[in-house]
Parts: C-alpha cells; sequence; structure tokens
C-alpha cells in the first residue's frame, strides 16, 4: 500500500496542536507505530505555540519523512474550528481522522475506525467512551456527575444518532467532514456535538467504535467553569436549528 | 378544536431545508400539543373523573424527573473506567520518548 509515495493518501490524520511539544512526539510515535502498513498522513496544525511544538515537528519530519509528516502552522490561537478547517484544506486523503494531541485520544484505536469503516462502509465513524470496552480514566466524581446528566439531557431532547456527543476522535469520509464544517457554526466542544448532530439529520451513516479516554497526563487543561452553561447554550441552539 | 391544536406543528413544518424536516424543538413541542390536547379531550368528556385528570399533568413531571434520575444514577453507577488504560498509556510514554531520542527528537523537557 506504500507504493503511492508523495501522491493521494489514503487517510489524513489532523492533529491540532497548542503547546502540545511533548504530547505529539509520542503521538506521532504511536501512530506511526500503530499504523504500520497503512497509507496515511499527519497533518499538524500548530497555532503557533510558543513551547517550540513546531521545532519538535520538524525533527519529527526528518525521523518519518516530510510527506508523511505535513507541518501546516498558522500564526497564533485562533481556535479548534477553523484549526480543522485549516487541516482539511491541505488533505490529501479520501478519509480524514481529527484527534487530539494530548494522548487522550490513543492511535492504538485507530486500525478499529479504519476496519468499522471498511465493513459498513460508514461515513462517519465515531469513537464512543460509553459503552463496553470503552471506558474514561482520572475524572472525578463531579466531572462523572455532568458528564452523564449531559448525555441523558442531549440523548431525551436530542436524539443525535450517537452515544458519546462530545467526543471528537472519528473519522469522516473527506467530503462529507467537507459538508459537515461549512454547516457547523459553534465554538469549543458544542462544535463536536453540531458535527454528529447534522451528521444524524443529514442522513449519514454513522457507526461507532468503543475507545478509551485517558486524562491528559501532560500539559494544561483548557477546560473552564463556563462550560456547563456554554453546554446548555449550545443544546437550545441545535433544538432550535436542526 | 383538539383537531386543530394537533395540526399547529405542521404549520412549522420547514420545507426549506434540502433534507426537508422538521426543526427538532417542533418534534417536541408536536408531543407537548398531542400529550396536551389528549388531557384537556379527557377533562371535557370526563370519561375518569376530573378531580383525577387535573393531576395527570402533574404525575407526568414527576414521571420524567424519575425518568432522568434514574438515567442519571444508573450512568454513574455502570460508568466505563479504565484505569490499566492509564497505565498501558504511562508504558507507551516511555517506549515512546525511548526511541524518539535515539533518533535525535528532543523529547527530555518538560
Ligand atoms: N491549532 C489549535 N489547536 C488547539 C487549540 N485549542 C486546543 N487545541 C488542541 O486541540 C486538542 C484538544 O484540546 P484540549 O485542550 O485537550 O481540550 P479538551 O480535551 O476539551 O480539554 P483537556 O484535555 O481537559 O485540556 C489538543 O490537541 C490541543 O492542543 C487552538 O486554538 N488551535
Ligand atoms: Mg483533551
Amino acid at each position: 500500500m506504500e507504493a503511492a509515495a508523495g501522491g493521494r493518501r489514503a487517510y489524513s490524520i489532523i492533529v491540532p496542536t497548542y503547546n502540545e511539544r511533548l504530547n505529539v512526539a509520542i503521538i506521532v510515535y504511536l501512530i506511526f507505530k500503530h499504523l504500520p502498513d497503512v497509507n496515511f498522513e499527519i497533518i499538524i496544525v500548530d497555532d503557533g505555540s510558543p513551547d517550540g511544538t513546531q521545532d519538535i515537528v520538524k525533527q519529527l519530519q526528518q525521523v518519518y519523512g516530510e510527506d508523511r509528516i505535513l507541518l501546516r502552522a498558522r500564526p497564533r490561537k485562533l481556535g479548534l474550528g477553523t484549526a480543522y478547517l485549516h487541516g482539511l484544506k491541505h488533505a490529501s486523503g479520501e478519509f480524514v481522522v481529527i484527534m487530539d494531541a494530548d494522548l487522550s485520544h490513543h492511535p492504538k484505536y485507530l486500525p478499529s475506525f479504519i476496519r468499522k469503516q471498511k465493513e459498513t462502509g460508514a461515513d462517519v465513524v465515531t469513537g464512543t467512551r460509553y459503552v463496553k470496552n470503552g471506558g474514561v480514566h482520572g475524572w472525578n466524581l463531579m466531572r462523572k456527575l455532568t458528564s452523564r446528566g449531559a448525555n441523558v439531557l442531549a440523548q431525551t431532547l436530542l436524539q443525535p444518532g450517537a452515544s458519546d456527543l462530545t467526543g471528537s476522535f472519528r473519522l469522516y469520509k473527506r467530503d462529507v467532514l467537507e459538508d459537515l464544517i461549512s454547516s457547523c457554526v459553534s465554538k469549543g466542544y458544542v462544535f463536536q456535538m453540531e458535527m454528529i448532530v447534522r451528521a444524524t439529520r443529514k442522513g449519514y451513516h454513522i457507526e461507532e467504535v468503543p475507545i478509551t479516554f485517558v486524562d491528559r497526563v501532560f500539559g494544561i487543561s483548557k477546560l473552564g467553569g463556563s462550560e456547563i452553561v456554554e453546554y446548555l447554550k449550545g443544546l437550545v441552539y441545535l433544538l432550535l436549528t436542526t | 378544536m383538539f383537531c386543530f391544536l394537533i395540526l399547529i406543528p405542521f404549520f412549522f413544518y420547514d420545507r426549506k431545508t434540502p433534507h426537508s424536516q422538521m426543526k427538532h424543538v417542533f418534534k417536541i413541542v408536536a408531543i407537548l400539543v398531542a400529550i396536551s390536547a389528549i388531557w384537556i379531550a379527557l377533562l371535557e368528556t370526563s370519561t375518569v373523573p376530573r378531580s383525577y385528570t387535573w393531576l395527570l399533568p402533574i404525575y407526568l413531571v414527576v414521571v420524567l424527573g424519575c425518568y432522568g434520575l434514574f438515567m442519571v444514577g444508573f450512568g454513574l453507577m455502570f460508568f466505563p473506567t479504565c484505569p490499566q488504560e492509564a497505565i498501558l498509556l504511562q508504558q507507551d510514554i516511555v517506549e515512546a520518548k525511548e526511541f524518539l531520542a535515539k533518533k535525535g527528537v528532543d523529547v527530555g523537557s518538560e
């Protein structure tokens, strides 16, 4: 499969980073480890991280090749939603995977995303933490409670068509992702929820695979206190527009 | 009169969206309106004693609340956790650092 060097790739893995110097190195190593004979490229969208993430990416390019790791940086922190869009513009793959760089999304699940897509021909394969063989590590009771509450509320009111709305470890058909991104307006992780709800409403075929989620080890969490309010606003917005 | 109530949601039917579907909020409104219509019908015809009929909406709210609490409660009780994954990840990190350091990638700091 490696034959198509330089040409189009089968899979483009978009990894947005902001201050993920150490994490990005580890995740790149793990991706190559777990996808030994898959024709893929990694697109790193770094927003001018002050910690020197881009220097590490350049070193990784020396190890793995500049055609396998693409650094598509932007001058300053412009947010996650536009980071995906930016990465997508440079993606050559027929399928696009989106994952976080902070090791919460383990590359060892990539083969199961790919297998699931091949078996079912799905438009979107989304990782879910809330099923058998899935799970979360490192959340306190409060975090679990809000997560469950939010999930029950959304499942009852929205019927979103997926069991894990706010997770962002997903594989898309390229044109499906283009379509979804262009019709989503939310910011933050309401964006993840909007993507999957719109995918359901547009009638795309969605499949799920179990993933485990270990809360970030290195680097600082950008979780704010106003998340619940943002979530509820997002829920109302989606009720009104989808 | 009740038939009219049930028809209301269809006035909101959104023909302009490409996939021609009701906005989700109107599905919910439709269900609420349908329930109210049945309730009013029960009140008017008094097949059930009125004093019972008046209490029905309260029962409904209580039942919904219980459903929510149970779902959240069960979700919490059976919340899937994966402590072994944290250990495996630590091993992966060590392995990755070792390999990358050999290849000259600067993974020492942090
Ligand atoms: N390019 C870019 N990447 C970002 C930006 N904000 C976050 N990221 C990256 O997006 C991914 C997810 O962000 P996180 O900070 O982990 O968000 P989270 O998972 O909701 O929260 P925690 O893991 O608890 O911190 C990580 O790989 C970040 O480095 C941004 O503004 N621009
Ligand atoms: Mg994270």
